[in-house]
């Protein structure tokens, strides 16, 4: 197998498995080119009823066959019935090395596993995590499966590096046309727009609905005019684990401390006051906390961002309430009041992968975020960061928005230093997931550490009292505590490509070798 | 005697020890890590040093561990087998990582932060959070059954965990028990800033922790002398504030504890604290009548912001110097309502000045305005400019 090393210093195969691949050049290197994919050319008089009466006169209808690729996406989270529903029934019919494409998947996916082992599921392209990730980690996929982020995803499917052959789209709400939204009906999550892709360029569409409405059903975050089937089941989800009812900032002093210095460093460093600001914190215990802090900032400033972008929370709608942000750009929403407000406040926007992510567009908002702030499992002297695989080598997260997120003009990494003896700040990152030109700063409850590239923000802060320190000194001290960690074992099988946003490969995943 | 000990507990940070007495055959090592992939070979190097020195040659261990640090790994398992076996000497005395300078007797001392003594994890980032003191607490937050574990855990946390600008201080267990002199074997050694010595009721209780102060800091060269901090937390002990506060020229503080106070006089805990309003001015009396700091009790609702700055505004008013907090995000709002306001220091500097002034004119009466500038407002002046300056509100040059 011959390798190449990329921008980051990783050895990437120059091709796997047939498959050529590009190693990673730079964040801006790719200048797009080429055509898009398209999807079949289909004609209105053969949709009049799309209405079928069950799951399987779906899978009937759209003729699936051994290998092909059958794609999720992931609004309904830890509550999704659907995944496995689908899966089940395809395996029941004896179906076989089928690729999985989902938006990403959580721990209630464990029943893949079994279909992995079986030979049901091939491997994966998008996201895995939790028991399907340790499942690849132990080199139980056929072939090498592929990690995108949510704009990578979108890009792959609008450029042809994932065909989907057939596209089952969980809906909260939706007519019998395909119409659908996600913001009404007991499953109700909020967006839909990691399925958008799917809806556009799969050869087949299904609409899966437990709230079907007389048409129109509106809005239509989905187009009927896309879907080639709708059918009704019992449930799509459990309405607990979709979105949790109320988000709660976390209690732990070290989270909170950390997110304090987070908001201090985005107020004394000015970049609150360039206007316009805007700002991206997820659902994570420090991101709420953040968000906390960061509004009593703008409040005692008068400040008032241009847009927030969710995750959606109760905290990010207090602040739109609060006049504090003048819209929410949504990508999904994380408690109810996040879906309530999506529903109802028309400053609260539905956003997809497209507008937001997608690098192979005519811009996406994602570089327009001033300050984005993300969790990571490690990251290195180069400020390279690791959100796939944790230190002791097992794939455990997908990629999520990460890459695409940290395109803001400042992204400030929140991690403790050192969490139940594990330090986050190591010499070189297992995984690397985005390369350390894309990260700013890193905050921990022992220090904060600026990337050299942001003399300028290091010029702001001189009077400050935060603790900011060069990212070697935070090695020093969690290392110092924690003692010399050792080093995970790897074979030499690539199990899964971590793909940056642009389409290159930024790092290979190699199966893990389990200490007893 | 039982063959089997166990040591630790469940939570991050920490590890469960369970230690089988065996006649022969050596060590039976079994380790369970979640960081196992990463640490294990280092838990193990550790777990077995620690049985060596302590000449444990045949046993069954098995390790349950959620990340803990070798300090807190050691200290389990000397705690384990000490419940095994006698061990003469002071057991396995980690090195110590840490130096600090003794705490001053009159040093700041608004916040006071209880750390419970057999839970590491929450002694490993207490310092951070800027507590002018942290409590390591053998007493009411440790279980009668955990004691001898959570003694060795405070040694260790002592000579290994940086808790930063904060003061050390351990609260003892009483002496009348069985643990208290046990506590101050173990503990002396390594050095604390201080000790807090609970259900203090009389003079007695002073001296007898003062006294064995005497000896033990002789015997293991304790650096410095180590300070006393009475509890009050009973009538009685209200009643002998005075002379608790002046029995031993190493207390600096009296501090009060309304829960236990509250039930020995018979009364509820109100949300207004009528029931001990009295005793609180007795022990802000008692402490000033004998120059040292009164520190008041610590507010329970650790939700109720509000209600802590209000309670803490009390304090100030009643005279205490500082308030007891059993959690990190009470720190900073009893540091703010300590803070004095930026019209009281200008006032203060202008005080001290006018004073200066009128020692170079020879006078010996000094006026600022038509006032004239006795002592008791130049000693405030001097209190408020010393906090301001301990906050960082005044430059380093601003004479006092």
């Amino acid at each position: 197998m011959k390798m190449i090393e990329n921008a980051v210093g990783r050895l990437i195969p120059e091709e796997i498995e047939g498959r050529k691949l590009r190693p990673f050049a730079g964040v801006y290197a790719d200048k797009g080119g080429g055509r898009k994919a398209a999807p079949p050319i289909p004609a209105a008089s053969l949709y009049r009823n799309k209405l079928l009466k069950s799951l399987d006169e779906a899978i009937d209808a759209c003729e699936i066959k051994d290998g092909m690729t059958i794609s999720f996406h992931h609004h309904l989270r830890d509550g999704d019935y659907v995944v496995n529903m689908v899966m089940e029934r395809l395996a029941a019919r004896g179906l076989r090395d089928l690729v999985l494409a989902p938006s990403a998947l959580f721990p209630c996916h464990e029943p893949l596993v079994n279909l992995i082992e079986k030979g049901v599921i091939d491997h994966i392209e998008g996201s895995m995590n939790g028991p399907v990730g340790r499942a690849c980690s132990l080199g139980k996929m056929k072939h090498v499966s592929i990690l995108r982020s949510h704009g990578g995803r979108y890009r792959a499917i609008q450029d042809g590096d994932l065909h989907i052959d057939v596209a089952f789209i969980a809906a909260p709400c939706a007519d019998s046309h395909g119409n659908a939204n996600g913001v009404y009906g007991k499953s109700a999550c909020g967006p839909l727009g990691f399925a958008l892709a799917d809806s556009l360029y799969a050869d087949k569409v299904v609409v899966v609905t437990d709230n079907l409405v007389p048409f129109p059903c509106y809005p239509w975050s989905i187009e009927g005019g896309n879907v080639d089937y709708v059918v009704q089941v019992d449930s799509i989800g459990d309405p607990q684990r979709i979105v949790s009812g109320t988000t709660q900032i976390t209690r732990s002093p070290t989270r909170l401390l950390i997110a304090k210095y987070a908001a201090q460093l985005v107020y004394e460093s000015g970049l609150m006051h360039e206007e316009p600001f805007s700002f991206q914190a997820g659902a994570g215990g420090i991101s709420l906390a953040f968000i906390q802090y960061l509004a009593e900032y703008m409040e005692k400033d008068g400040i008032v961002a241009a847009f927030a972008r969710g995750g959606s929370t109760r905290f990010l709608v207090d602040m739109l309430r609060r006049g504090l942000t003048k819209y929410i750009l949504d990508g999904q929403s994380f408690d109810l009041v996040g879906v309530e407000s999506l529903r109802d406040d028309p400053r609260h926007i539905e956003t997809n992968p497209f507008v937001s992510y997608n690098y192979h567009t005519k811009g996406c908002f994602a570089s327009m975020v001033s300050v984005s702030v993300l969790g990571a499992t490690e990251v290195d002297l180069n400020f390279n960061v690791n959100v796939n695989t944790h230190s002791d080598g097992w794939l455990l997260h997908g990629i999520g928005g990460f890459t695409d997120a940290a395109d803001a003009q400042f992204t400030i990494i929140t991690a403790p230093l050192v969490r139940s003896r594990l330090p986050i700040i190591v010499d070189e990152v297992t995984t690397v997931t985005a390369p350390g030109e894309m990260i700013d700063a890193v905050v921990t409850e022992r220090g904060i550490a600026i990337n050299p590239r942001r003399q300028d923000i290091l010029d702001r802060l001189r009077r400050t009292d935060l603790p900011i320190v060069p990212i070697e000194k935070l090695y020093n001290i969690a290392h110092d505590l924690s003692g010399e960690p050792e080093k995970p074992e790897f074979t030499d099988r690539i199990v899964a490509l971590i793909e940056f946003r642009d389409g290159t490969v930024i790092d290979v995943v190699r199966q893990l070798v389990p200490k007893s | 005697m039982s063959n089997v000990a166990r040591a630790g507990t469940e939570i991050k940070s920490d590890l469960i020890v369970e230690i089988e007495r065996r006649d022969g055959g050596g060590i039976d090592l079994d380790v369970q890590s979640s960081v196992g992939a990463l640490f294990g070979g280092q838990i193990r190097r550790v777990v077995l040093a620690t049985l060596n020195e302590l000449g444990v040659k045949n046993a069954a261990v098995r390790i349950q561990d959620k990340g803990a640090l070798d300090w807190v790994i050691q200290a389990r398992v000397e705690a384990a087998v000490r419940r095994l076996w006698p061990v003469e000497g002071p057991g396995v005395v980690p090195e110590r990582k840490v130096r600090w300078e003794h705490a001053p007797k009159d040093r700041l001392r608004r916040t006071r932060l209880y750390l419970p003594g057999n839970n590491p994890d929450l002694m490993l980032n207490a310092g951070l959070f800027g507590p002018d003191a942290i409590i390591l607490d053998l007493e009411d937050s440790v279980a009668p059954s955990e004691k001898d574990a959570a003694r060795v855990l405070v040694r260790n946390a002592l000579l290994q965990v940086d808790f930063m600008a904060s003061e050390r201080i351990v609260r003892i267990n009483p002496m009348s028990t069985e643990f208290g002199p046990a506590d101050l074997e173990m503990i002396v050694p390594v050095s604390p800033d201080t000790l807090l010595i609970p259900k203090c009721e009389t003079v007695e209780d002073v001296t007898s922790v003062a006294e064995k102060l005497d000896e033990l800091e002789a015997a293991h060269n304790v650096p410095w002398r180590i300070h006393l901090m009475p509890l009050i937390e009973t009538a009685r002990g209200v009643w002998n504030a005075y002379d608790i506060a002046a029995a031993s020229d190493r207390v600096v503080a009296l501090a009060f504890g309304a829960e236990d106070f509250t039930a020995d006089i018979g009364a509820e805990r109100t949300p207004e604290g009528k029931e001990s309003f009295v005793a609180r001015s007795l022990i802000v009396l008692g402490a000033k009548a004998a120059r040292v700091q009164a520190i008041d009790t610590v507010y329970s609702d650790v939700q109720d912001m509000e209600g802590l700055i209000k309670s803490t505004e009390e304090s100030v008013a009643l005279g205490f110097d500082g308030k007891g907090v059993i959690h990190p995000s009470q720190i900073e709002p009893i540091h703010k309502v300590f803070t004095p306001s930026p019209e009281r220091i200008e006032y203060a500097k202008k005080v001290v000045a006018a004073l200066k002034e009128a020692e170079a004119r020879g006078s010996g009466v000094a006026t600022l305005g038509t006032k004239m500038i006795d002592a008791p407002i130049v000693a405030r002046a001097r209190k408020i400019l010393r906090l301001a300056k301990a906050m960082g509100l005044v430059s380093e040059e601003d004479d006092l």
